[in-house]
């Protein structure tokens, strides 16, 4: 994942095949099968027949193509396990994939080339809307209408947003697999990040990756005789509040967690890890907030004091999240989640692990999925 | 129209009656036969009552900032020289809000809850933008 180069059939496919490795699986033990196809993408519509024939699948039970942008990752395993206990499959394969970074082009005449440098006029094709027409473009300027409103009511800062980005960075530099592996983070080198759109520095955005990931859910039963320690699902759920986030700065997380810890039986200060989706800094807060971690609009001070990295009380985003590790929609915080449960995370394993939160969060803190895991059945 | 000028937004079918009134000096709104909520942007369906009758009235022109940001990266060439520029959110008084810019106010003075009105920027003979401006 990250600068690496393949279609995004070519990752999809590779993943399934590393997962099912993982598992000590066959690909003709799978018999479900659910894609989110990332935007390079061209069949979106049956992507996850277009998988299940590259894949060589047949007999496939259960087969969709899902879109809950970032809460797709939490709610394919949501809808896995409900095809499993609903006994329409046995297992599922749960696929993101993208490639929205294109390769350089090779040299021409000695002068190296700019990826996608394209020159045409029809390159701003994309700019005839109306808010086009005000220099409005792009998700990273809607969101930052939300975290301004947010700093207005509540008093959040550049430093509280800081504090998410050095906190997810130090979780990085013990992930090898992480994108900024090797690159620290202070506060200071936050604030000199250049700004993409106030209140957004560089680093309160997350990474652009190409790559694959794939999770594979399948009943207790099975899970227990397969090659890794299994990851039980204690509980998801999730929420779509509908209407303009900019009036209630709150995510689907408080409608989600509701059926979630009820199903899972726990309460937010019973989480020992949590992997929240972070397509921004901000994100984080309003997501520990609508979690109950902080009341409402405290996220910031909450944050301050280190609490979310590397021996803080509440351990966020353990990987590196998406700011620091890599952006695979929702399958960033899913994958970590289980690396986490199954005790695998090396350098970066959390001692107590036997609750962990994952979220998902898709559109303009729109969509909302929650999944409670533990390596623990009960 | 070259690339290095502003864009000019497309008159879709939908938005034809709010470039007529922009063209005059006239903000509009759309507004909901069925339940009379004013809504921008328009919309097919209202959501409040899903009735699919509306109509566009004349708006007072006048609100205030729910929120901005300030867009540093240059995505069309037209805002090269414009970076860095505000981008604001607008709630007009009698309903509805528009994502627009704020002229007459430099960025530092910029922020939630001013009051602004609206002002009118010709961007062709057939294109006029509503703008807004604070309101003395």
């Amino acid at each position: 994942m990250g600068r690496v180069y393949d279609s995004p059939m070519g990752f999809a496919v590779e993943a399934v095949r590393l997962a099912l490795d993982d598992a000590g699986l066959d690909r003709h033990d799978l018999d479900g099968l659910l894609l989110n196809p990332g935007i390079a993408w061209v069949d979106t519509a049956m992507g996850s027949f277009a998988l299940q024939q590259a894949l060589g699948l047949r007999d496939v039970r259960y087969s969709v193509a899902m879109n809950l942008g970032g809460a797709t990752a939490a709610a394919m395993v949501q809808q896995a396990v409900m095809a499993i206990d609903a006994g329409l499959a046995s297992t599922v394969a749960c696929v993101f994939s993208d490639a929205p970074l294109k390769p350089p082009k090779p040299a021409v005449d000695g002068k190296k080339q700019a990826a996608g440098s394209g020159g045409s006029a029809s390159a701003y094709a994309f700019a005839r809307g109306l808010n086009a027409a005000y220099g409005q473009f792009g998700v990273n300027a809607l969101y930052a209408l939300v975290a301004k409103r947010h700093m207005h009511r509540y008093g959040t800062t550049n430093d509280h947003l800081g504090a998410v980005a050095v906190a997810e960075r130090a979780w990085a530099n013990r992930n090898p697999a992480a994108q900024f592996y090797e690159v620290p983070l202070t506060l200071d080198e936050y604030h000199r990040s250049r700004w993409i759109v106030e209140p957004f520095h560089l680093l309160d955005c997350c990474l652009v990756s190409n790559g694959g990931a794939a999770v594979i859910v399948t009943s207790a039963e099975r899970a227990r005789n397969l090659r890794q320690p299994p990851v039980y699902i204690w509980g998801f759920g999730q929420g779509h509040p509908g209407g303009d986030p900019i009036d209630t700065l709150t995510s689907g997380a408080p409608l989600a967690k509701q059926v979630a810890f009820r199903m899972a039986g726990i309460d937010t200060a019973d989480v020992d890890v949590a992997e929240v989706y972070d397509c921004y800094t901000f994100t984080v807060l309003v997501s520990l907030e609508d979690y109950g971690f902080c009341p409402k609009g405290e996220s910031g001070p909450f944050v301050a004091d280190g609490s979310i990295g590397p021996g803080g009380r509440l351990p966020v985003n353990t990987g590196g999240g998406q700011l620091s590790s890599f952006y695979m929609w929702g399958m960033t915080p899913v994958s970590e989640g289980v690396i986490q449960a199954r005790g695998q995370g090396g350098a970066r394993q959390v001692e107590r692990r036997n609750v962990i939160l994952v979220s998902g969060n898709g559109g303009i803190l729109s969509m909302h999925s929650t999944l409670v895991l533990s390596p623990l059945s009960s | 129209m070259t690339d290095s000028q502003k864009p000019v937004p497309e008159v879709t079918e939908e938005l034809r009656p709010f470039f007529a009134a922009a063209r005059e000096g006239r903000l509009v709104v759309q507004r909901c036969k069925g339940c009379g909520q004013r809504r921008f942007p328009p919309r097919e369906i209202c959501s409040g009552c899903l009735g699919r009758d509306a109509e566009w009235v004349a708006s007072s022109g006048r609100g205030a900032i729910v929120s901005f940001n300030v867009m540093h990266q240059v995505y069309h060439p037209g805002f090269a020289s414009e970076v860095p520029y505000a981008i604001v959110l607008v709630e007009l008084e009698e309903g509805g809000r528009l994502l627009t810019n704020l002229i007459g106010c430099p960025l530092e003075q910029v922020r939630i809850g001013l009051p602004v009105e609206v002002a009118f920027e010709k961007r062709t003979d057939e294109i006029s933008l509503p703008q807004f401006r604070p309101r003395p």
